[in-house]
């Protein structure tokens, strides 16, 4: 049955998920495959995948030439609830330096973050640090 | 000095004060990128409104497929409102944050079409510039929304 998308926003973040899963059974089971028959399979280094995908993901705003500086320092405060003073700040970053990292987090909420500037028609991209 | 044509509401949203003429011509550009929308999103004149989120391909075609139509449909919307209440004199807060969105999709629409590279775009009004209306209006549609911003930012 079909979750009901309340609010709708939440619908990205939930399918990013079970993706994300997805990815680590295919990567678990290729990992498997290496392991020589009757060798004692020791315990695969999860960790090392689970440091991986725990590694923050950062969301960075780019500078262009379109949007007003004034209609950028409100979306930082509405999307994010900055201080017009942070928001201002990273405003500026972004008009001076060309970019800057505007939010961190887990993919799910990077990829929100993401979804929601672009609504907004800020040119954000995102990367693991 | 021009009068200015939306300010912050008392009783919260926003008033405007816009002129006949003014309301046809928002009217107009909305209907043509809402026109645009539902013909080509994919159009190249509109690919500043849909831009990536990531540098790897396979990432960025996920994304495209759990964000894009939300994006669109969000884009659609705002169109709608705006040109529903283009003469109103008041707009209520979910009103008025379809008129910024709207507003700033139609700037980023027309600046793109215009190649609008700097900010100090009242430089380039060369009355036989061939291009010379479109960036007329889009510092009208760069005023109007520079008030909307206004009006609607939190002082702290």
């Amino acid at each position: 049955m079909p979750i009901p998308c309340q609010p709708c926003d939440g619908e990205l973040g939930a399918r990013r998920a079970s993706e994300d899963a997805g990815r680590r059974v295919r990567h678990n089971q290729l990992v498997s495959t290496i392991v020589a028959p009757g060798e004692v399979q020791v315990e695969q280094p999860r960790s090392v995948e689970d440091l991986e995908r725990d590694r923050p993901w950062i969301v960075i705003v780019w500078n262009d030439p379109i949007n007003l500086m004034s209609y950028v320092t409100l979306v930082f405060q509405k999307l994010f609830g900055y201080s017009k003073a942070k928001a201002t700040q990273l405003m500026l970053q972004v008009h001076n330096e060309g970019k800057a990292v505007v939010s961190s987090g887990t993919r799910e909420k990077a990829e929100y973050d993401v979804s929601r500037l672009h609504a907004h028609g800020l040119w954000a991209t995102m990367r693991q640090d | 000095m021009e009068q200015r044509r939306i300010e912050r509401a008392e009783r919260g949203g926003v008033t405007v004060r816009l002129p006949a003429e003014e309301q046809a011509l928002l009217l107009g550009l909305a209907g043509e990128l809402r026109a645009g929308l539902d013909a080509a999103p994919g159009d190249p004149s509109l690919r500043r409104l849909f831009p990536p989120a990531y540098d790897d391909e396979r990432d960025e075609q996920a994304y495209r497929e759990l964000a894009a139509a939300e994006l669109l449909d969000g884009r659609r919307h705002a169109l709608d409102l705006l040109a529903r209440t283009v003469g109103q004199e008041h707009l209520d807060a979910t009103e008025a944050d379809a008129w910024l969105r709207a507003l700033n999709d139609l700037r980023l629409a027309l600046g793109t079409r215009l190649d609008v590279r700097e900010d100090s775009l009242l430089d380039r009004l060369d009355p036989d510039d061939p291009a010379a209306s479109g960036l007329a209006v889009y510092a009208y549609l760069s005023w109007l929304q520079e008030q909307l911003v206004e009006a609607l930012s939190p002082v702290a």
